[in-house]
């Protein structure tokens, strides 16, 4: 039988994610793809991969999962996260290093204790056929990813390569935060359908993520927002991280799988380089918003794409001990000036 | 025309951008939004992810690191001032359709709220070619209208649960067919043999914004028979091109 990796246990909801299928929401269909990209991404370094390539997408709860190939290299990025090898010694491997397993081998991914979503990459990726070019997995609609839906014991996910390659394993040396600054907003398309004081009562509160959130958005509790008349607008689109606002007052934060076209009002949209934390957050969690301006939402996503950019490059093969001070000196120094998730007033003075 | 106050060009986050040319539904407005995305697409501006048109907007995806949003509101806004309404050639779908009692759970609801029989409503639901605004709500889902106005009735109080799949439906002036299972609200009058999406295809809806729908009831023999051969993956609709 060809590589694959077997799904001993599910976990909570584990699908197959990439960056998104682009190109048919004029057709109704969402985009779906990685809460959190950055994350994706990171894990996909870890084993070599593109960015946007097809992930396990791991929500709370970890999957275990068999090797079923003479070996493969996986890697999981997780806040806090790590692998535990199911052999006699129960070795454990922390989050943000990549893993060669041979045939055979059960790990057991211990998902993030910090955040809603951690991603688990293989070296190759996954060998399933693309819908309307994308892996990820759309489970309101059933296609995409494997199967259309998330997954479940016995299934066997097929792998691209037959083994790991010889280049040896890595290592992230600094990894990224979980992040708990305020989620910077752009205020619009209708922010003009809701009061000043409505605004500002959302920049200005505390919200707690309520228990209805899932891939498609996440219901936020705190102050009520009024609308100036009525919440019915005529539908229009709708991006990633907009923030809807029904009848009832109470924002809705809309995430990967959201509809591409909604009649609600929509106060502001968080901007790119925030939506990974937005897609970290769990029930319970405390969120705060901050309103910024387009140009400056865009000079965030420059930074944090340089801030990306430099963690991918600074990869380290993980068996090797870290004593060069010199380099570690200068990591620190890169990841201090470039930090993508800093939240402080440099943002207006940068780019 | 001009709407007064319109375009806005707005952003909605920092990578789209809304591209408003009024706040109604219309289907003037509709054509300027489709007329719009058509010259965007032909304009092939690097950064542009996608185009979602809508009932009186069109969303623009782009990419942030690649167009900033003075860039591609303005590259927006030049191909706005170039684009011509009634130029285009229209795509007018013939779509057959059943309105047998069992296929129609409101049907007879209908008439009775419009003071009309059956067969008339049937009758003047295919009355009209109806324009394409845009589709959401569910992959493939059109939002098409507009319905003529002694057939408005508001949303079912009660959503469906479940709506079968193919169902034509009405809901104030707009009229739909469900592509999928799904719940819902709207009053369902009868149904297509047809396929509106499938995931296979490419692409994937049938209906695309602009396009012009005619519904031509069959008999029910030949929606089975219709309906045999799409389920089996042979069915064909019948398209002509019109002039707007």
């Amino acid at each position: 039988m060809s590589a694959a990796l077997v799904v001993v246990q599910p976990g909570l909801h584990t699908t197959v994610q990439d960056g998104g299928r682009f190109g048919a929401q004029a057709f109704g269909v969402p985009v779906s793809g990685a809460l959190d990209a950055e994350q994706l991404r990171l894990a996909n370094a870890l084993v070599g991969n593109g960015a946007g390539e097809a992930a396990l997408e791991i929500l709370h709860i970890g999957p275990v999962l068999e090797v079923a190939a003479p070996t493969v290299r996986i890697a999981l990025a997780a806040f806090d996260g790590a692998l535990v090898l199911e052999t006699a010694e129960g070795r454990t491997v922390p989050a943000w290093r990549s893993l060669t397993l041979k045939e055979g081998d059960r790990v057991r991914v211990v998902a993030s204790r910090q955040a809603a979503s951690a991603y688990l990459a293989v070296e190759g990726g996954f060998d399933l056929a693309p819908v309307l070019g994308s892996r990820a997995t759309y489970t309101r609609g059933g296609f995409g990813g494997f199967e259309g839906r998330a997954l479940a014991a016995g299934d066997r996910l097929p792998l691209r390569r037959e083994r790991a390659s010889e280049r040896g394993d890595l290592r992230l040396p600094e990894p990224p935060a979980v992040g708990g600054e305020p989620l910077r907003i752009v205020l619009g398309p209708q922010d003009d359908r809701f009061p000043p004081e409505a605004i500002t009562l959302f920049c200005g509160s505390d919200y707690t993520v309520g228990p209805a959130a899932d891939r498609m958005g996440l219901r936020l509790i705190g102050a009520a927002l009024t609308h100036l008349s009525g919440h019915d607008i005529v539908s229009d689109g709708i991006a990633t991280g907009a923030i809807q606002v029904p009848g009832d007052g109470r924002p809705v934060l809309l995430l990967a799988d959201r509809q591409t076209t909604g009649g609600y009002p929509k106060l502001g949209a968080v901007c790119t380089a925030d939506l990974p934390r937005a897609g970290r957050l769990r029930p319970g969690d405390r969120v705060r918003f901050a309103a910024i301006d387009v140009e400056e939402a865009q000079r965030a996503r420059r930074r944090q794409e340089e801030y990306l950019k430099r963690l991918v490059a600074g990869l380290v093969p993980a068996d090797e001990q870290v004593i060069d001070l010199d380099a570690l000196y200068s990591a620190n120094l890169v990841s201090g000036a470039v930090n993508g998730f800093e939240w402080d007033d440099a943002d207006a003075a940068v780019g | 025309m001009n709407e007064t106050g319109w375009p806005r060009l707005l952003p909605q986050g920092d990578a789209a951008l809304v591209v408003e040319l009024g706040d109604r539904i219309d289907r003037h407005v509709s054509e300027r939004v489709t007329a719009l995305a058509d010259a965007m697409r032909r304009a092939a501006i690097a950064g542009v992810v996608e185009l979602v048109p809508t009932f009186r907007s069109l969303l623009v995806h782009y990419d942030p690191l690649i167009l900033g949003f003075t860039d591609i509101a303005g590259r927006a806004q030049e191909l706005l001032a170039g684009i011509e309404v009634g130029e285009r050639r229209l795509r007018l779908v013939h779509m057959p359709a059943c309105y047998d009692e069992d296929l129609a759970p409101d049907l007879a609801d209908v008439a009775a709220q419009t003071g009309m029989t059956p067969v008339e409503v049937v009758r003047l639901h295919g009355s009209v070619d109806y324009h394409v605004y845009m589709l959401g709500f569910l992959p493939g889902f059109p939002y098409m209208g507009d319905l003529p106005d002694s057939l408005r009735l508001p949303r079912l109080t009660t959503p469906r649960v479940r709506v079968p799949p193919r169902s034509i439906a009405i809901a104030n002036a707009m009229t739909a067919v469900y592509p999928l299972e799904s719940p819902g609200g709207w009053r369902l009058i009868g149904a297509v043999p047809v396929d509106l999406f499938d995931i296979g295809r490419d692409p994937p809806a049938l209906l695309g914004p602009g396009d012009r729908v005619r519904f031509e009831p069959v008999e029910r023999a030949a929606f089975d028979d219709l309906r045999a051969a799409w389920a089996a993956g042979e069915g064909a609709l019948s398209v002509e091109e019109v002039a707007a």
